[in-house]
C-alpha cells in the first residue's frame, strides 16, 4: 500500500468534480478564447484524473490505458486548436469570442 | 417464308432507327434508298408469304416472338398471325408503301426535313405492320396508337405553320375518344372471355348465343374505336384536317392504310360482329351515311386534296357498309381496290400541286393535260375506277358491298348509290376543272409547269396498272368469274358464314343493280363533262353569293363549328372554372401556405443563430446537462 492509495476514493471524486466544474465555468464566463482552451483542457483532466482513481480502485488497468488515449488526443486537439486562434488572432488581432459572431444566418 | 414473318416488321424498324439516329450524317439520296429500300424488303418477304399460303394448304401460322406480359390469367405474346387476311394487308402495306416511298423521294427532294420525313415513313410501316400482324388485341392496340403517333408526326410534319400543328392536334384528340372505346372493348374481351388472343376469343365466342348484350357491348365499344381511326361519322372531322401533311402522308396514312386499320379491325374481329346483328345494322348505317354525307361535302370543294379526303371518309363508309351487311370480303375487297386507286389519285394531286408550286385551289388550275401527260392519264385510270365503271378495279368492289346491302335492306342499297352517284360527280368535275379547260393560275406558274421526275411517275404508273387490274381477283360469280378473292379469304370468314344469315340474289337481280348502277354513273358522268369540259363552268369563288343550300355544303355543315359549340367550348369553360377555383384557390393556396408557414417558422428560429461563440457554448453546456439529466432518470 502506498501514499496514494491511502487516499479515500471519495477525495479524488471531490477534486475532480471540483476540477471539472472550475472548467465548465471558466468556459462559460471567461471572454478569452485561450483561457476556454484552457478551462476545456482542465476539463479534460478531471475526467482522466476520476478515470486513473477508479482504475487504481478497482486494480482494473484498462482505465490508465484509457487516460493515455485521452491524453494523445488531447495532444493532437490543443495543436489544432492553438493553430486556429493563431490564425483567428493574426486576422482580427484579438481572441476576445465576443468579436467573432461572424457565424450566423 | 412463314417463318420469316418477323422480318416484315424489323426492317421498317431498322430504317427507322438508322434514319432517325444518323439522318444527320446522312445524304438525302442514301436516307430516301435506305428507307425504300426497308420496305421493298418488306414488301419481298410479304410476297413469299402471300405465296405460301397462296399454294400451301396451311392457311393460319402463328409465330410467336417471346412472351410480352404476363400476369396472373393474363398473357400476352409478341406473336405475329399469318392468315389470308394480315397477308392480303401486308401486301398493300408494303405494296402502296414503298410505291409511295419511291415516290416521295422525288416529291421531298427540296425539304430540309428529307431524313426525317423518311424515318417517320417507316416508323409508320413498322407500326402498321404490327396492327394487321398481332395475334392478340393488345398487340394491335399498340400497333394502332403507333399509326396514330405516327400520324401526327406526319400532319404537323411543317410544324412551323401553326394552323398544320392544330391540325395534327385534332387528328390525335379526335382518335383518343375512340380509342377509350377500343381500350374499353379489349377489356371487356378479357373479362368475358378471359384471354385477348384472336384464336381464344373467337373460339369461345362461338359458343354465345346471337346477340347476347355483353358481346354487343363489346362490338360497339370496337366500333367506336374504328369510327375515330376510320373517320367514319361523328369522329371524321379530323380526317380532311390531316390533309396538312405533305401530300405522300395523306396517300399512305389518310387514304390507302391507316385509315382503313378499323375495317380490318372489324374484319378481323368478324366472328364477335357476325355474334351481334345488332351492332352490324348500327356499323351498317353509320357506314351508308358516312358514304353520303361525305360525298355531298366533297361535291363544292375546291381544294384538290380535300375533295380527295371527303372522298376517302365516303370511301370508308362504304367499307363499314360492306361489314355492317356481312359482306366482310366485299369490304376488304374494296379496301384493297381503294388503297390502290386513292393511293394513285392522292399521289397523281401530289404530282399536279408540285407542278404548281404548292397550289391546292382547283379553281386555279384547268388546262394541265399537255404539261403533265402522265399525271393525266393515271388521273383518269384512278378517277373511272373510283367511279365505278367495268372493268376498272372500283366497279367489282363497289358492285359487291351494293349487292350484299340490297340483300341485306334496299334503303342502304339506295344511300349506296347516291353516294356513288355524288363521287362519280365529284371526281369528275375535280377531274375536268384540274386537266381540261385553259390555265388559270398565274404567268409564273404556268412557266413553272413541268412532268414530274420518274420517282414520281413510275409509282404512279404501277398503281394505274393496279387500279385498273385489281378489280379481276374478285370478279363475281354473275360476271362469270370465280371470286379468287373470296375463296382465298374463305379460312378467315368461314366461322362468321356459320352464323350470319344472308340473303342470295339471284342473277337476274344482280344484273339489273349493275346495269342500273353503272347507267346512273354514266349519265352522271356525262352531266359533269358537260358542266365543265364543254361549258367551263368554274366554282365560284369565295366572296360570291351562293344559295343557302350550297353555303352550307361549301362550309362543311358547320360541324367543325358544331363540334366547336357543343364540346370544345363547353370543356374550354369548364377548364377555365376548374382553374379558377380548384387550381388557384384551392390546391395553389394550400401549397403557398405550406411554404409561408416553413418560411415563417424558419424566420422565428433563425434568431437563436446569434452568431457569438459563449451563447453557442452556453447552450452547448445547458443541452449536454439536460441530456445527462434526462438519461439519468
Amino acid at each position: 500500500m502506498n501514499a496514494l492509495q491511502s487516499v479515500p476514493l471519495n477525495h479524488y471524486i471531490l477534486l475532480s468534480a471540483m476540477l471539472f466544474a472550475i472548467g465548465v465555468i471558466g468556459v462559460l464566463v471567461r471572454r478569452n478564447a485561450i483561457i476556454i482552451f484552457m478551462c476545456i483542457e482542465l476539463m479534460l483532466n478531471a475526467v482522466n484524473l476520476l478515470m486513473v482513481a477508479f482504475s487504481a480502485h478497482h486494480g482494473d488497468g484498462s482505465g490508465q490505458v484509457f487516460v493515455f488515449f485521452i491524453m494523445a488526443v488531447a495532444a493532437a486537439e490543443v495543436a489544432v486548436g492553438l493553430a486556429i486562434l493563431i490564425m483567428i488572432h493574426r486576422n482580427s488581432k484579438t481572441t476576445d469570442i465576443d468579436f467573432l459572431n461572424k457565424l450566423k444566418f | 417464308m412463314k417463318e420469316l414473318v418477323w422480318l416484315v416488321p424489323l426492317f421498317p424498324l431498322i430504317g427507322f432507327l438508322i434514319i432517325g439516329l444518323f439522318k444527320n450524317n446522312f445524304s438525302k439520296k442514301l436516307a430516301g434508298t435506305i428507307a425504300s429500300g426497308a420496305i421493298l424488303a418488306s414488301f419481298t418477304v410479304s410476297l413469299g408469304i402471300f405465296i405460301e399460303l397462296l399454294s400451301g394448304a396451311e392457311k393460319t401460322f402463328t409465330y410467336t416472338l417471346f412472351d410480352w406480359i404476363t400476369s396472373g390469367d393474363f398473357s400476352v405474346a409478341i406473336a405475329f398471325l399469318v392468315d389470308p387476311l394480315s397477308s392480303i394487308m401486308l401486301l398493300i402495306i408494303t405494296g402502296v408503301g414503298f410505291l409511295i416511298h419511291l415516290y416521295s423521294i422525288g416529291y421531298m427532294h427540296d425539304d430540309e426535313g428529307y431524313a426525317k420525313f423518311f424515318s417517320y415513313l417507316n416508323l409508320f410501316v413498322f407500326f402498321m405492320l404490327l396492327l394487321v400482324l398481332g395475334n392478340n388485341y393488345l398487340l394491335m392496340f399498340a400497333g394502332w396508337e403507333g399509326v396514330g403517333l405516327a400520324s401526327y408526326l406526319l400532319i404537323g410534319f411543317w410544324f412551323k405553320n401553326q394552323s398544320y400543328n392544330d391540325a395534327a392536334k385534332k387528328a390525335f384528340i379526335v382518335n383518343r375518344i375512340g380509342d377509350l372505346g377500343f381500350v374499353l372493348g379489349i377489356i371487356l374481351i378479357f373479362i368475358t372471355f378471359g384471354s385477348i388472343n384472336y384464336a381464344d376469343v373467337f373460339g369461345s365466342a362461338m359458343s354465345h348465343p346471337s346477340n347476347e348484350p355483353v358481346i354487343v357491348l363489346i362490338t360497339l365499344l370496337l366500333f367506336v374505336g374504328a369510327m375515330g381511326k376510320s373517320a367514319q361519322i361523328p369522329l371524321y372531322t379530323w380526317l380532311p384536317d390531316a390533309m396538312a401533311g405533305p401530300t405522300p402522308v395523306s396517300a399512305l396514312i389518310h387514304a390507302a392504310t391507316m385509315v382503313t386499320a378499323g375495317v380490318y379491325m372489324i374484319a378481323r374481329s368478324n366472328v364477335l360482329y357476325s355474334l351481334s346483328p345488332t351492332t352490324l345494322t348500327i356499323v351498317a348505317i353509320v357506314g351508308a351515311v358516312t358514304a353520303v354525307f361525305a360525298a355531298t361535302i366533297g361535291i363544292l370543294q375546291n381544294d384538290i386534296k380535300k375533295v380527295l379526303a371527303y372522298s376517302t371518309v365516303s370511301q370508308l363508309g362504304y367499307m363499314f357498309l360492306a361489314m355492317g351487311v356481312g359482306a366482310f370480303t366485299g369490304g376488304i375487297f374494296h379496301l384493297a381496290t381503294h388503297a390502290f386507286f386513292k393511293a394513285l389519285l392522292f399521289l397523281g394531286a401530289g404530282s399536279v400541286i408540285h407542278a404548281m408550286g404548292g397550289e391546292q385551289d382547283i379553281r386555279k388550275m384547268g388546262g394541265l393535260k399537255k404539261y403533265l401527260p402522265i399525271t393525266y392519264m393515271t388521273f383518269l385510270i384512278g378517277t373511272i375506277a373510283i367511279s365505278g365503271i367495268p372493268p376498272f378495279s372500283g366497279f367489282f368492289s363497289k358492285d359487291e358491298i351494293l349487292a350484299h346491302a340490297f340483300a341485306a335492306n334496299p334503303l342502304l342499297w339506295i344511300l349506296g348509290i347516291a353516294g356513288s352517284i355524288m363521287t362519280a360527280f365529284y371526281m369528275f368535275r375535280l377531274f375536268y376543272l384540274t386537266f381540261s379547260g385553259t390555265f388559270r393560275g398565274t404567268e409564273h406558274q404556268k412557266h413553272h409547269l413541268h412532268e414530274s421526275p420518274s420517282t414520281m411517275t413510275i409509282p404512279l404508273i404501277v398503281l394505274a396498272v393496279l387500279a385498273a387490274l385489281a378489280g379481276f381477283i374478285g370478279v363475281p360469280e354473275v360476271l362469270g368469274g370465280s371470286h379468287l378473292l373470296e375463296h382465298f379469304l374463305d379460312p378467315v370468314f368461314e366461322d362468321s358464314k356459320l352464323i350470319l344469315f344472308t340473303n342470295h340474289l339471284s342473277h337476274s337481280t344482280e344484273y339489273m343493280l349493275m346495269g342500273t348502277a353503272v347507267g346512273i354513273l354514266i349519265l352522271v358522268i356525262l352531266f359533269a363533262r358537260n358542266k365543265y369540259f364543254t361549258n367551263n363552268e368554274i366554282p365560284k369563288s369565295d366572296e360570291d353569293k351562293k344559295s343557302v343550300f350550297a353555303n352550307l355544303v361549301y362550309n362543311k355543315y358547320y360541324v367543325d363549328e358544331i363540334y366547336d359549340a357543343i364540346i370544345v367550348k363547353p370543356l374550354d369553360f369548364l377548364s377555365g372554372v376548374f382553374f379558377k377555383f380548384f387550381e388557384l384557390k384551392g390546391i395553389d393556396s394550400i401549397v403557398n401556405s405550406t411554404g409561408k408557414l416553413v418560411i415563417g417558422l424558419s424566420d422565428t428560429f433563425r434568431r437563436l443563430q446569434t452568431g457569438h461563440v459563449g451563447f453557442y457554448i452556453f447552450m452547448m453546456v445547458i443541452s449536454i446537462v439536460a441530456i445527462l439529466f434526462f438519461n439519468l432518470i
